[in-house]
């Protein structure tokens, strides 16, 4: 995919550091405000994909490599399902919540408005799921858009 | 010998192969091999947790586990509940014992591929959404592990990435898969509209028979036998099982099983308590129609066309696979009939009140239907992986190009005659015990119906009996002179699962007194299932 | 084909949502609030799930298109056709 022209691409570097702000504000306060992991990764997802169709499949390619994205996307779901495990063995269940309650962590009941700092296992949780899926969507982006521009590049017909 | 296991042995069957799948992509970066050796490890594993959660089910009664906190069970449930009958722990058994022999055969068997490391974790994956698919007890649970499968299978299936037709029949696969799970979802919908419920037990113990109940319950059997392969809607079984790899074929076969669990327990527990409703009154003929007839009499009607259709398009393939798939279409057929029996024969007696009869060869066909979901899915797994070990061997699996493969192939051969004997019902191997079940109480509800099972169970043998000549008899050819035997680990594989086909067709009173025949109660009576979550009616 | 399954999933999604309205509630988001009545937040909870899975079919069936391109040459389902009885 080749890249497009000089205006779009310094108005997509400047818009991108705002898109991923919004993103991550979205991971962060899932607990409160509408969104989580999942919305706040999509939207962190759809800024990275400005950015590939903005510069062209192949320096995004020299800047990333699909490898360190499928390792990042690993992380993620260990994470999270670490997080479920450690509800089994600090906590009474499966998937508990363990971490209500405590000083240190997330661990704040709320009274009325709440701040950050409450909801036990979810923020981390939340983290969790959007850096697997900022890396999961990236990637599939990615991975399309190179297929698709070596297609192009040498053809193969309707054989086989 | 009482062996106490922990509450949280249900989370673990579908916690353990998830945990493995994530963790799999990561180890592989080190080595193929010790990557290998960690996936039979986790299998492993959870093969042995799911045979300590199945003795302790069908001794000590239903298991049930709350995601997230205390265990107590109060009213009103909404966190997820994972609820474990002997129905449950059958179909597990099943699944992880086919997952297990498929993963130590693909180790020779796909050794040569790249990519291998999204193959083992797919195959994790699958393990975990359909061990997670029959042991749930919330409908949109259900529903969530159905995509998992559904998703992991089909592109396990499209895996070939260099073979045109690979794609082509996971395309199909995932089209027609997809659309089915909506349906599944919309009825899911539907049901929680009208009782703001999800779980299973209590939607069973709330239901009415409103008219978008009966909307619900159409659409539910159609879309989840769509996806166990019935005819009209089989079309996509033998493109997927033809042309996915060998060892994806077997393990497709379990997912198509665990579907057909999803058939069973959506009609005889979810709506158990309205198959004996009286919804037609024929005054005039005297005849009083239940819920549970008109179900019955339509899953008998596509249960035989299945076995027709599968038994008489295996007479006119000339690929291999393609072959042995019609044929698994046929024994879905059978394993339908003895549902349909199930549910056809019961009738009102019109003495002094109206009283419903359940005949005792009714509880007797769902037995020898949940048996055969046993024996069909050994024999089958078989066939599909002499199938790859000919593809291995010869790179060829068309029936006009093979022949003469005795010679050099000889455990192969007999791997082949003992599935051969098996699929198509003989003594003393154990497709003989399940089919001589159902074709019994087949022809005590309709004689017409026992005939013709009796019959395409011959044509299935005349089939393969073709097949074993072109492949295996015959004169040498010249273009497979060098084609040796397959690797050991293969012929392992395949020598544990006809060892345990002989094992079952030999002694099936173990097999059927201790694991079928509870399972089959379990589904007959429901109301077990229903007061453990609700506490007593 | 794509397209008309998309559509199919935006339809049962919007079904579910709409399941939980109750009469003259407001968004069920319990940070500064305005009181009354709250619509239902489980169907949304249900639709998320749904979505997702929506996705990610999504990005497996565009896959297998880019791939169908590439062995058949044409995308017209009536040409892709090699698997007959």
């Amino acid at each position: 995919m080749t890249e497009m022209s000089r205006i779009v691409r310094t108005i997509t570097s400047i818009a991108f550091p705002f898109s991923m702000i919004f993103g991550l504000y979205i991971i962060a306060h899932g607990h409160l405000t509408p969104g989580g992991g999942f919305q706040g990764g999509a939207v962190v997802a759809s800024a990275c994909a400005m950015i590939l169709v903005a510069f062209g499949s192949k320096w995004t390619l020299k800047k990333i490599k699909e490898q360190q994205l499928s390792v990042l996307e690993s992380v993620g779901a260990i994470c999270f399902i670490a997080l479920a495990f450690f509800g089994l063995i600090f906590g009474i269940a499966f998937f508990n919540n363990f971490l209500v309650g405590n000083e240190f962590l997330f661990g704040v009941i709320p009274k009325g408005l709440s701040n950050i700092n409450t909801g036990g296992v979810l923020p981390l949780m939340n983290f969790a799921v959007g850096m697997k899926v900022v890396a999961g969507l990236f990637v599939i982006v990615l991975v399309m858009a190179y297929a698709t521009s070596e297609y192009k590049q040498n053809p193969r017909g309707g054989h086989k | 010998m009482t062996i106490t296991i922990p509450d949280y042995m249900p989370a673990l069957i579908v916690a353990v192969p998830l945990l493995g799948a994530f963790l799999t992509p990561l180890i592989s970066k080190i080595n193929g091999k010790i990557r290998n050796g960690f996936v039979i490890f986790i299998l492993l594993v959870n093969t042995a947790l799911v045979f300590l959660l199945s003795y302790d089910v069908i001794t000590n009664g239903i298991r049930t586990y709350i995601f997230g906190s205390s265990q107590e069970v109060t009213l009103p449930i909404v966190r997820i509940l994972f609820e474990v009958d002997a129905m449950s722990v059958f179909m597990g058994i099943i699944i992880s014992i086919l997952v297990l022999i498929s993963v130590i055969y693909s180790w020779a068997f796909m050794e040569k591929n790249t990519g291998l490391d999204k193959y083992y974790t797919l195959i994790l994956l699958l393990t975990a959404g359909m061990l997670g698919m029959v042991s749930t007890g919330d409908m949109f649970n259900f529903f969530v592990f159905l995509e998992i499968t559904s998703i992991a299978s089909c592109a396990l299936i499209a895996f070939w990435t260099h073979h045109a037709e690979s794609i082509e029949a996971g395309f199909k696969y995932i089209v027609i898969s997809s659309i089915g799970a909506l349906f599944v979802l919309f009825s899911i919908a539907l049901l929680y509209g009208q009782y703001d419920a999800l779980n299973i037990a209590i939607l069973s113990d709330a239901i009415q028979y409103t008219f978008l109940d009966k909307v619900a319950l159409v659409l539910l059997v159609v879309a989840l036998a769509m996806k166990a392969g019935i005819v009209p809607m089989h079309m996509w079984l033998p493109d997927s099982y033809g042309k996915a790899p060998s060892t994806i074929s077997v393990i497709l076969v379990s997912a198509t099983l665990a579907s057909l669990y999803g058939v069973l327990r959506v009609i005889f527990t979810l709506y158990g308590n309205v198959l004996d409703v009286v919804t037609r009154d024929i005054e005039f003929l005297n005849i009083k129609v239940m819920t549970g007839q008109w179900l019955g009499w339509l899953i008998i009607l596509l249960a035989i066309a299945s076995i027709l259709v599968g038994v008489i398009m295996a007479l006119r393939q000339t690929d291999f696979k393609r072959l042995i798939a019609f044929a698994a279409v046929a024994e879905i057929g059978y394993m339908f009939l003895g549902v349909g029996v199930r549910l056809a024969s019961v009738f009102v007696e019109n003495g002094n009140g109206l009283t419903v009869v359940h005949p005792g060869f009714g509880d007797t066909a769902l037995q020898g239907s949940v048996f055969h979901i046993m024996n069909d899915a050994l024999d089958v797994g078989l066939l599909f992986l002499v199938a790859g070990a000919i593809y291995y061997a010869t790179r060829e699996l068309s029936l006009d190009k093979l022949g003469g493969l005795a010679r050099n192939m000889k455990y192969t051969t007999i791997f082949f005659l003992i599935g051969l004997l098996a699929v198509s019902g003989m003594p003393p191997l154990n497709g003989f015990a399940s089919k001589l079940i159902i074709y019994e109480t087949t022809f005590q509800l309709n004689p017409i119906l026992g005939i013709i099972a009796i019959l395409c169970s011959i044509l299935l043998l005349a089939t393969f009996v073709k097949v074993f000549h072109s492949i295996f008899l015959g004169p040498p050819l010249p273009q497979y002179k060098e084609v040796k035997e397959v690797p050991k680990s293969m012929l392992l594989a395949m020598g544990v699962i006809a060892g345990l086909i002989i094992f079952i067709g030999l002694f099936p009173e173990i097999i059927y007194t201790n694991i079928v025949q509870p399972a089959a109660d379990a589904l007959i009576n429901y109301s077990s299932y229903i007061t453990t979550v609700v506490g007593g009616i | 084909m794509i397209i008309g399954i998309t559509l199919i999933e935006s339809g049962v999604n919007l079904f579910l949502i709409t399941l939980g309205y109750r009469k003259g509630s407001v968004a069920p988001i319990y940070t500064s609030s305005s009181g009354g009545i709250m619509a239902l937040p489980v169907p949304q909870a249900l639709t998320l799930t749904s979505i997702v899975i929506g996705v990610a079919v999504l990005a497996l069936m565009l896959s297998l298109v880019i791939h169908i391109y590439r062995h058949y040459g044409t995308l017209d389902v009536r040409h892709v056709r090699r698997l007959r009885e």
